[in-house]
């Protein structure tokens, strides 16, 4: 599942019901970060507009972006961090499925099989995660330096409306894509006879992933349209109590 | 006068039906009372139950008994709101408090004349012990299926064989008596402290349990296992730990047994018996999961199985947050806890 979206917003909640003191350390921390990643990303966009405005095509694109895309997706697994020591509100739980997520279509979808990185699915999901990103730890920066422009909050929490489906459908076109190379590779899979007496079928492991996308993404999306109501137009919702 | 007769004539008889000063005390002005045995006045409670989230006045009881428990009050309510019946009602004196206790008696809480209880749905809710025997019978008979090569799980050409290598039959009496051990002891040793859980958790935990069931026997039992590499060895060594548990187990299952009277819910600290398996008490707290976590992994080295492995992994995991649970719990009810314990695992965890 691509999106990011629902993170800060519990960090919002805090902040609005008590004044949590946060260290300065780790404030300047979090800020160079979401900086950092923000010129990261901006970097992964102008790098992919450049390679196509200049080649025409989209055939080798993800090649020459691959190394930047691979160091700024798999240094989100710092998030998970944030959250675990408390520096970041937000569900250890939640921040992982999310950052897992990322770095399994990135190094066990795209980087490991060949033949599907000029299929036109990873272009657009690759688009979709700019955007997605680059909004986001825009947003973050400016939350935490007390100076958020309207229009970037507008944007995080409005375009993930179009974003989230369309990201999705990028996911699923190149998993599905993927499938043929995989089955005829037997890449990732284990069969038996083995001293450990296990088999694994990535193939088939790749279809429950695919699966799975029916029951989560509807849950994600409208937890992020709730999200989006209590924002930007202070209804209160009612959550279920579990 | 007239007043006073009748009053005279409730307590004692009168042969020719003439007025005979009763010996009571003069009452003319008083209050209806009761006939109440006690001496005292009984002064009767007012409770009103209020929807914790919505603070709608949901059930309004008068003349409630002081020495109530709040088990009666939910059953009262329950007259009210049949749908609600006692097992999904929290009683609670604060709408984000903690839900009081069914044995919790009315005058004892901080309540005056008329107490204000806030109430909240638990959701339908299941009898631990239908939950217990629903989730292990799945594996014992999953497994079986398995065992049996039943058609539709391994190549036709192997349905309903058996497999060449003992220690496969041997996994298969193993898994089978430690869930027909499971059965019996919800059957007839465990001394439930709650009656009830959740309905949505059936669904979870024999997701849990049949799933690891399934995943386990398709492996022990298919055609292309690998048995153990230092096979016999290992497999001896592996059945004895696994007995040796088991044993264990089923001692400290008897041991908290007996901490407790038919019925009751009471705690106690529970210590070493003459029995020389809960001699483990001296060293940690839930002993029954370090038995536990013994037997699979007894289990695991007989079938070298990782998807076993696996599963004793993911139930030490879960046992080792209960018993951190229960060692802390134990810790604040009794002063006199012995320090020496350990939750699951003596001097470590």
């Amino acid at each position: 599942m691509a999106s990011s979206e629902e993170d800060g917003t519990v960090e919002e909640k805090e902040n609005n019901n008590k004044k949590r003191t946060k260290s300065t350390l780790a404030t300047a921390w979090l800020t160079f970060y979401n900086i950092a990643m923000t010129a990261g990303w901006l970097v992964l966009a102008m790098a992919m507009t450049r390679f196509y405005i200049q080649k025409g095509t989209h055939k080798g694109l993800y090649r020459s972006i691959a190394r930047t895309l691979k160091f700024f997706q798999t240094f989100a697994l710092v998030e998970v961090g944030h959250c675990a020591i408390g520096i970041v509100r937000t569900s250890v739980i939640v921040t992982g499925v999310q950052v897992c997520s990322r770095i399994f279509m990135v190094w066990f979808i795209t980087n490991s099989i060949r033949q599907i990185q000029s299929e036109e699915s990873v272009i657009l999901f690759l688009v979709v995660w700019t955007v997605t990103e680059i909004t986001r730890y825009s947003y973050y920066t400016f939350k935490l330096l007390n100076h958020l422009p309207y229009f970037i909050k507008w944007a995080r929490y409005n375009l993930f409306i179009v974003l989230y489906p369309v990201g999705v459908v990028g996911e699923l076109l190149t998993i599905y894509a993927a499938l043929p190379f995989v089955r005829r590779s037997g890449m990732y899979s284990m069969r038996l006879p083995n001293k450990y007496n296990v088999s694994f079928d990535y193939y088939y492991c790749l279809i429950i992933v695919m699966l799975s996308y029916i029951p989560l993404f509807p849950q994600l999306y409208f937890h992020m349209l709730r999200q989006r109501r209590r924002m930007l137009h202070g209804e209160v919702i009612v959550e279920k109590d579990d | 006068m007239d007043a006073l007769a009748l009053e005279a004539t409730g307590n004692k008889r009168v042969a020719n039906g003439a007025v005979v000063p009763a010996p009571l005390p003069v009452q003319a002005q008083s209050k209806r009372k009761p006939a109440k045995k006690t001496k005292k006045a009984v002064v009767f409670f007012e409770v009103e139950i209020l929807d914790a989230k919505t603070k709608d006045k949901l059930c309004f009881l008068d003349k409630v008994e002081p020495n109530a428990t709040i088990g009666e009050i939910k059953s009262m309510f329950h007259k009210s709101h049949p749908q609600w019946y006692p097992a999904r009602q929290s009683i609670r004196l604060d709408p984000k408090g903690k839900s009081l206790k069914d044995e919790d008696v009315l005058q004892h809480l901080p309540v005056g004349t008329t107490a204000t209880f806030y109430f909240r749905d638990l959701g339908a809710q299941i009898s631990w012990v239908t939950v217990f025997l629903t989730e292990y019978t799945g594996p014992l008979v999953i497994y079986l299926l398995f065992y049996f090569r039943v058609p539709f799980i391994y190549p036709p050409k192997y349905d309903f064989t058996t497999s060449k290598h003992w220690v496969v039959h041997l996994a298969c009496m193993c898994h089978s008596f430690h869930y027909v051990k499971r059965l019996l002891e919800t059957l007839f040793v465990h001394r439930f402290s709650h009656g009830t859980m959740p309905l949505r958790n059936i669904f979870k935990n024999c997701t849990y349990y049949w799933g690891f069931a399934a995943w386990m026997a398709y492996y022990i039992n298919h055609p292309l296992y690998t048995p153990p590499i230092y096979g016999e060895q290992q497999i001896r060594i592996a059945l004895i730990i696994f007995l040796f548990c088991q044993i264990g187990n089923f001692s400290i299952h008897i041991a908290l047994r007996n901490l407790r009277p038919p019925g009751s819910k009471t705690r106690k600290i529970p210590y070493p018996t003459k029995n020389p398996f809960t001699w483990i008490f001296l060293l940690v707290s839930c002993p029954n999961y370090t038995y536990e976590l013994g037997s699979w992994l007894g289990f695991t080295l007989m079938t070298q199985c990782l998807p076993v492995a696996f599963f004793t992994l993911v139930g030490f995991i879960q046992m080792t947050v209960w018993a951190k649970g229960k060692h802390r719990s134990y810790l604040k009810e009794f002063r006199d806890y012995p320090p020496l314990r350990s939750p699951i695992l003596p001097f470590i965890l």
